[in-house]
């Protein structure tokens, strides 16, 4: 086997052949090598983080027209470094009255389940960290546990913002789970499988190409699902000042953030693995590591294209957020993947550019019954501001004021 | 002892405490940690019997809606959850008899039954198909009825849930 071609391959199979050699049992080989790969799996990525923090500062600083990180190091690449070093060095506070088994759990269960998707996803073609036959809902079930997180963060640090970050984590994680796992069912019914990694095989052309409407709705709500703006309502700092995480520090705040980043970084991954082909690229079966090598140029595309917005669009007020979820996606994810059945199933027998012809015809007509319905159903805005009489300080002159233009009230 | 029956009696144990604490501790929010705890080794049982796929459901269902939604009602009814009265009530040595004899009749009767003794087959390739599953679901010679009834019910309670939430204007 070519070490440059496959090396986790290469590498497992010349540890199982040293362990052997050292006369361990096969199982106690396999049980060494799968702890190795998967420590060695959760640091790497973690260890991007700090690559992807510096990245994303200096992104949304040229997005935003400022120059970003840009004193320590060229370019400001050992910004990171320095703010990692300056956490590790900071005191753990522990506010009165915190519950502490759930306040210390927070921040682990927030990392865990992050780096638990990582478990399923192939990175080429011959190296999947597990080939679990239902990948998909191990996936979903992973974001859950990150959301029970960030509600023990809110719950147990006694403090109103971070109940009130809790609240909202609740309202919003939730709520988004519906149309994302509904949008996740369209590639779950071509590949036939709810395995990454048949997914992956199976997209012989890009599911994005079969299943545009899906796609859009699975970014959308996986932005969502990260709490990024324009989903940033978890931490408003506008109006929670940091949201569940407020009463976190050191360390502790540190693992948050790598959460956070991580979560971002691993929806794209997410998202090009099942909406763009994954490793699927010229060449990637024949030489694997290539495939790697276009997973992360798609990831990387997709993380820019969310970094983009994230540094573009204003928040969403919070009843925005629940209506946009429970009326507008919501609907369209369930009508999509009826839709996307039946003409999938009438297409099926013919060739591969009527079958897209039909699917996206079937996706433009939806979205446009869709905007078209928001158009019609528009309800007159209720929650109109109406300004208070403004009290005067001198109401005797009232009718003078009204009298003369100009004056001051 | 091997392996598998080693890591079953860990998991077992985990699950036991996990169910034990939780109906012991006094914050209710220790004691949805605890339930969580619980579920969770429920679904390690179902990785240990191969069905990976009901293990992974007992965690996007029952970890990732019901315990959150217990936390959900925690974190409304924060204060007067913190329970400082008595666990039990004068009925707990009745109750312990009970739960006893009928603890030990479930033993019994499990015991007797001939297919425990059984050694656990090992599921292969076509067996494990979720597509199967599906299809028995939706079969009428299968459980097509019961369901389509659990759907319908379900849609009760969403309805009656919506109902309930609403604001009703008087006219």
């Amino acid at each position: 086997m070519n070490f440059f071609a496959d090396p986790v391959n290469a590498i497992t199979s010349w540890l199982t052949a040293v362990f052997t050699g050292w006369g361990l049992s096969p199982l106690v080989s396999q049980i060494i090598l799968t702890v190795l790969g998967a420590g060695l799996l959760a640091t790497t990525a973690m260890v991007f983080v700090i690559v992807l923090i510096w990245a994303e500062r200096k992104i949304g600083g040229r997005v935003q027209d400022r120059p970003g990180p840009n004193r320590v190091g060229p370019w400001g690449i050992f910004q990171s470094i320095a703010d990692m070093l300056k956490i590790f060095t900071k005191e753990y506070i522990t506010p009165i009255g915190a519950d502490w088994l759930p306040f210390n759990l927070a921040p682990i269960l927030a990392v865990a389940a992050v780096l638990g998707v990582w478990a399923v996803m192939p990175l080429y073609s011959t190296a999947a960290g597990s080939r679990v036959d239902v990948g998909i809902l191990y996936i979903i079930a992973c974001g859950a546990i990150g959301e029970l997180g960030i509600i023990l963060a809110g719950l147990s640090s006694n403090n109103k913002y971070a109940m009130l970050g809790g609240f909202r984590a609740v309202a919003q994680l939730i709520s988004y789970e519906v149309p994302m796992v509904i949008s996740l069912l369209i590639p779950v019914m071509y590949a036939g499988s709810m395995e990454v990694g048949a997914i992956v095989e199976s997209q012989k052309v890009w599911n994005i190409a079969l299943a545009p409407l899906a796609a859009l709705l699975f970014f959308i709500t996986s932005i969502a699902e990260n709490g990024r703006a324009p989903f940033d309502l978890i931490e408003a700092d506008s109006e929670l000042v940091a949201g569940f995480n407020i009463e976190y520090s050191g360390l502790k705040f540190g693992m948050f953030y790598v959460a956070d980043f991580l979560h971002a970084f691993t929806s794209a991954l997410v998202f090009s693995t099942i909406f763009l082909g994954g490793w699927q690229g010229p060449a990637a079966e024949t030489i694997p590591i290539l495939g790697f090598l276009y997973l992360m140029l798609k990831t990387l595309l997709v993380y820019l294209f969310m970094l983009i917005l994230r540094f573009t669009l204003p928040r969403f007020r919070i009843d925005q957020m629940m209506n946009v979820n429970w009326k507008f996606l919501t609907p369209l994810s369930l009508v999509t993947l009826m839709v996307t059945a039946v003409v999938d199933k009438l297409l099926s027998a013919q060739t591969l550019v009527i079958r897209m012809g039909g699917l996206w015809a079937a996706n433009v007509i939806l979205w446009l019954a869709a905007d078209r319905c928001i158009t019609l159903l528009r309800r007159p805005n209720h929650s109109r501001f109406i300004a208070p009489q403004r009290p005067l300080a001198r109401p005797e002159l009232e009718s003078s004021i009204n009298a003369e233009p100009g004056g001051q009230a | 002892m091997n392996l598998p029956q080693l890591l079953f009696l860990v998991t077992a144990a985990v699950t036991l405490f996990g169910a034990v604490m939780m109906v012991t501790s006094r914050r209710m929010v220790h004691s949805a940690l605890w339930l969580i705890l619980t579920l969770l080794g429920v679904g390690m049982v179902f990785v240990h019997l191969q069905a990976g796929f009901f293990a992974v459901v007992q965690v996007l269902v029952y970890v990732g809606a019901i315990a959150i939604l217990v936390l959900f009602a925690v974190m409304l009814t924060r204060h007067s959850m913190n329970d400082s009265g008595s666990q039990t009530n004068r009925y707990w040595i009745p109750a312990l008899l009970m739960t006893l004899i009928v603890g030990m009749l479930v033993t019994f009767a499990f015991l007797n039954w001939p297919a425990s003794h059984l050694a656990m087959d090992p599921m292969t390739g076509p067996e494990m198909d979720i597509a199967k599953l599906g299809l028995e679901l939706v079969s009428p010679q299968g459980y097509l009825i019961p369901f389509e009834a659990t759907s319908i019910l379900l849609l009760a309670a969403l309805v009656g849930a919506i109902y309930v939430a609403s604001d009703h204007k008087e006219k």
